[in-house]
């Protein structure tokens, strides 16, 4: 890539909000059902009927605009947006066009960035168009399936301040958690429920003007985004330096051929023809109800990150970790006070804890271990019931089966022993077995302690008091 | 036939049993349908299925709704459960939807006998009848002449005397033009005054159902049992909904009736009809009714405002009709395009074509500031006015027509078409109810009188039109020509 | 009767009507005619009138969030010109 030129990205992303019923009739919001059995009159379009808003779905889309600090407008309006799609039940998309529900606001990347929003609108998904026989323009026919259709759908639009795909990456994640956090979403880009668009453009660096941008649709994964940007961001730059024009189009990704291409269409063309929605009267929410909404709002993840550091004293890096999602940021809330030690809390889930959860392919929120098991654990340790290296296993043990430290510990027997005599016999035998680490350390080696150490730890199965054994080895070698 | 009223007391008297009603109304139909063609489909069974079930509650002593065992008739734009409903259009000649519209829904809980679904111009749009994509209905009173419309067939079945009681739907004079047209009561009501939904959209800010019946009476009745907020309507208006029957007068004494100074040189271009209001308003004054000048100074602009702005909304309310849901389709050779592109084109009239055309333009970006925005604003102005002018008076006497009834393609002229709501169209820019009561003859053919008043008024406006009604009894001066 | 700005191929395009070449030139002759009366209106001074969408103003028409029955899969796909299975069928999407 030329060094002289700078990536703009703007990303309009669509999420897909979680409430019971669609955005404008009472038919379930469900993803997955049987084709066709989650619509009525209203959502297949059909003549005389009429929409009404989800209280619930406005509810949604002005938390979710609290949490990016945007502003709620005043006063906001339906329009309709009118074009031919078969998946478009109305052939008109209920939508806002020049008064959306919030404007402005911004999200705020790991780093540091922020990316300024535009807007965050409100508006009803479309069916889906089935291709029979595979792409759609291949096809005999187009299969329909209208339960999707009506779905409450917000639109995230950002300013054109994304610098790179590895920053699209970033705000995604953001956004994801952030929806996550707020429970309006289950934002699951592979049933659709995340959607993102991108304006791309390049220019010279340090200018101001635009260049010439491209969309890039069909990206259905946080990882096609970032592969799509990159191919699109090397395709523009080909472009400049062949002196070709960069022309504006809207350009679908590739996922096999890992390319974009040109979608160019000739039938449709567009002018929306976007004008107030004659069915449903304006919103303009008084400040009660709004300020209830915002109250409603559990912490989110970069003011919890924030404390998280503060109040426990915990790394950046693991706070990061911790905060991802809510229910691993509670989870760790819950150990630390259970234990009365956070920095143990997050150390174990940082380390063995997250091991043995990826060991058994379980998240926090799959096992069976509660925050009070992991919290018991800890204090074991601390107060010298077990020693650290039982407490691996019986970690591993409570998240691959979930139960009672105690029980667990008693059950194997890892009870940790500071018994004199019982310690005694296994020094003697591992300094008869080691004879040449002995003579090692004896010789001036002191790095053959830990070795020896480590050796009668083993022995015992890890449930000797380490320090006794220390003490016990010392008073024998002198 | 009698009165609804008038039926409906017979029924709770037991003089007569309402499937003997239904069934006389059934044959009044039949007589006289092969020279009027009101209607698109006859419902004979589902109408006797719930007379019968009018008069077992009554046998039995339990309370019927307040329109029991009256026969009705609706607009075939009201959707009914599994019956035919076409609003007049080939693009529907098969569609029969799986829900019913809350105005029907309301008139079988009001216990009322629906008979049939009634003719109407295509998409209700047309004021003639002659839009209807099967064919054309004739006026009762002149077998040459049209009905009016777009309820054409509502008010023509209602004006034989088949039926008491009909709902139709008016956007820009649909009800009270045909009623004038056919010598009977039409009322538009407060937009939002009744219930949208389930009836099929014309444009959406302007459509309103209402009652084309026998007399004031059966409309205060009918008006009462569809009216009401439905929370399947946004645009419905949750205000309580009074016994419209109650506050019937026979004087007017005390009221002031508002004449419009702008319609006076309209009205002065055919003589006859500048009689008949003349002497329409000297009735009025006689009851006790005192006069005020009102002037309307933006109802000029009526015409051009509601056509950019009906035609903008149904431009995009008929976009459905694209052969992949319902209706009839017509394929095409290609992809999916070619399909919407034939099945509209086919599916559609004339009329409709032009009105999504126009509707199209209007709100193409570059022209939707100039036209649809500009005439949302006049639209504004045009409310204003009559704000004004009800201040100064409680209703506002003025023509519903410019003419008596006029004979089939006697209007070619699309635009000739569009003047004929000339007086009705600044009263549903303004979302204000507004009626016709019979108001007399000019060359034998019956003329409707117009009174309006401020949103939802509607009780003083058929107060006013009832103690007219009931002191000239126009209607009965004159029989229908078929029986 | 002055000309009327619209590109009627266009226009129909955009509604997915066909309309023939004498459907055209009447619609244009027709709409010529109309637009005497809109021009009248593109006279008037409309500075500062708000635009009234909605003539009876209400706000904030919402219902709760409630699941209301769906039609069956017969239902939804009763009226349908073409189903295949438990889908509406349409010709195939050239784009």
């Amino acid at each position: 890539m030329s060094a002289a030129l700078e990536t703009v990205i703007g990303l309009e992303v669509h999420v897909e909000l979680s409430t019971k019923s669609k955005m404008f009739c009472g038919c379930l919001n469900e993803f997955g059902a049987d084709p066709n059995t989650h619509v009525c009159p209203v959502c297949l379009g059909m003549p005389g009927t009429l929409p009404v808003i989800n209280k619930r779905a406005v509810e949604f889309l002005c938390k979710a605009g609290f949490a990016l600090e945007c502003t709620v407008a005043p006063f906001s309006k339906f329009d309709r947006k009118n074009y031919f799609y078969p998946d478009m039940p109305k052939n008109y998309q209920i939508s806002q066009y020049d008064m959306p529900l919030t404007t402005g606001g911004r999200v705020v990347l790991p780093s540091g960035k922020a990316i300024r929003l535009n807007r965050i609108h409100l508006e009803e998904d479309t069916g889906k168009n089935v291709h029979a026989g595979g792409h759609m323009t291949t096809s005999e026919a187009t299969l329909i399936d209208y339960n999707r259709a009506g779905v409450p759908l917000m639109e995230i639009v950002s300013e054109p301040e994304i610098g790179s795909p590895d920053e699209a990456e970033q705000y995604l994640m953001v956004l994801r958690d952030v929806m996550l956090y707020i429970g309006v979403s289950d934002v699951k880009m592979h049933e659709g429920s995340l959607r993102c668009d991108a304006n791309v453009s390049i220019r010279p660096l340090g200018t101001k003007e635009l260049g010439t941008k491209t969309e890039i649709k069909n990206m259905n994964s946080f990882k096609s985004v970032v592969a799509a940007l990159e191919h699109e961001i090397s395709r523009q730059h080909a472009c400049v330096a062949s002196g070709e024009r960069i022309v504006q189009e809207t350009r679908g990704w590739d996922e096999v051929r890992g390319l974009t291409y040109s979608m160019r269409s000739k039938e449709q063309a567009h002018d929306y023809r976007y004008f107030p929605d004659p069915d449903l009267p304006p919103l303009s929410l008084d400040e009660a109800t709004l300020a209830s909404w915002r109250s409603e709002l559990p912490e989110l993840p970069a003011q919890r990150r924030e404390r998280f550091i503060t109040q426990y004293g915990i790394p950046q890096y693991d706070a990061n970790v911790l905060t991802q999602s809510r229910f691993d940021a509670d989870y760790f809330e819950a150990v630390a006070s259970a234990s009365g030690d956070p920095k143990q809390a997050s150390n174990w889930l940082m380390g063995d804890v997250r091991k043995s959860l990826e060991a058994h392919g379980l998240t926090l929120s799959t096992s069976k271990m509660t925050p009070a098991a992991l919290g018991e654990l800890i204090s074991m340790v601390k107060g010298g019931a077990i020693t650290g290296r039982a407490a691996k296993e019986v970690c591993d043990v409570l998240v691959a089966a979930g139960g009672d430290p105690k029980a667990i510990v008693e059950q194997r027997g890892l009870a940790q022993v500071s018994d004199e005599s019982a310690i005694v016999a296994i020094v003697d035998k591992v300094i008869a077995a080691q004879a040449e680490s002995v003579a090692a350390y004896k010789g001036g080696k002191a790095k053959a302690l830990d070795f020896i150490v480590g050796q009668v730890m083993r022995e015992s199965r890890g449930r000797a008091n380490v320090d006794v054994v220390k003490r016990l080895l010392m008073e024998r070698l002198g | 036939m009698e009165t609804g009223h008038e039926i409906r007391e017979a029924i709770a008297r037991r003089d007569r049993s309402a499937e003997e009603v239904t069934r006389a109304a059934l044959d009044a139909i039949g007589r006289v349908e092969p020279s009027l063609r009101a209607y698109i489909t006859l419902l004979p069974e589902r109408a006797l299925a719930k007379a019968r079930e009018v008069d077992a509650k009554i046998a039995k002593g339990e309370p019927v709704g307040k329109l029991a065992g009256v026969p009705t008739a609706v607009k075939d734009l009201f959707c009914l459960k599994d019956a035919l409903t076409t609003c007049g259009s080939k693009i529907l000649a098969n569609f029969k939807p799986p829900f019913s519209s809350t105005v029907v829904e309301r008139l079988d809980s009001a216990d009322a006998v629906i008979v049939g679904k009634t003719n109407m111009d295509e998409f209700a749009m047309g004021s003639s009848c002659e839009n209807s994509a099967f064919f054309p209905t004739r006026n009762p009173y002149d077998l040459e002449g049209v009905p009016g419309g777009s309820s054409g067939g509502s008010a023509s079945t209602v004006g034989a005397r088949s039926v008491p009681l009909a709902v139709g739907t008016d956007t820009g004079g649909s009800i009270r033009e045909p009623a004038s047209f056919c010598n009977i009561v039409g009322v538009k009501p407060t937009y939002g005054r009744v219930s949208r939904y389930g009836m099929i959209a014309f444009a959406s800010s302007l459509d309103q159902a209402g009652p084309m019946t026998a007399d004031v009476r059966d409309a205060a009745d009918l008006l009462g049992a569809i009216a009401g907020f439905d929370p399947m309507d946004s645009t419905s208006v949750d205000v309580p909904v009074p016994d419209y029957g109650v506050g019937l007068r026979d004087d007017l004494k005390g009221v002031r009736i508002g004449i419009v100074r702008d319609f006076e040189d309209s009205i002065a271009v055919d003589p006859k009809m500048a009689k008949l209001y003349k002497d329409a308003y000297e009735d009025l004054r006689k009851l006790g009714a005192t006069f005020v000048d009102v002037t309307l100074p933006h109802a000029k602009y009526g015409l051009a405002t509601y056509y950019l702005i009906a035609p903008a909304e149904c431009s995009s309310n008929l976009a459905r009709y694209d052969g992949t849901r319902y209706g009839v389709r017509v394929d095409g050779d290609a992809d999916v395009y070619a399909m919407f592109d034939k099945t509209r084109t086919a599916g559609f009239g004339d009329e409709v074509k032009r009105r999504i055309v126009l509707g199209t333009y209007a709100l193409c970006s570059g022209y939707y500031d100039a036209y649809y925005v500009r005439a949302q604003k006049v639209r504004t102005l045009m409310k204003h006015d009559f704000d004004t002018a009800f201040a100064a008076c409680d209703v506002i006497a003025c023509p519903a027509v410019s003419c008596p009834p006029f004979e089939l393609g006697a209007k070619s002229d699309p635009v000739a078409m569009y003047l004929m709501d000339y007086f009705t169209i600044p009263m549903s820019l303004a979302g204000i109810p507004a009626m016709s009561v019979p108001g007399g003859f000019v060359d034998g053919l019956p003329v409707g009188l117009q009174i309006c008043a401020p949103a939802f008024e509607e009780a003083r406006m058929l107060a006013v039109a009832h103690a007219y009604e009931q002191a000239t009894r126009h209607a009965a001066k004159l029989q229908p020509v078929v029986s | 009767m002055a000309d009327v700005p619209i590109d009627i191929a266009y226009i129909s395009r955009l509604a997915r009507i066909s309309l023939t070449g004498e459907e055209s030139s009447r619609f244009s002759a027709q709409f010529a005619r109309l637009f005497d009366f809109i021009r009248e209106l593109q006279a008037l001074d409309v500075s500062g009138v708000h635009a009234t969408a909605q003539v009876i103003p209400l706000s904030n028409v919402m219902r709760e969030d409630e699941l209301k029955p769906c039609l069956t899969q017969d239902e939804a796909l009763a009226n349908a010109p073409a189903r295949e299975g438990p889908f509406f069928k349409a010709p195939r999407i050239l784009e």
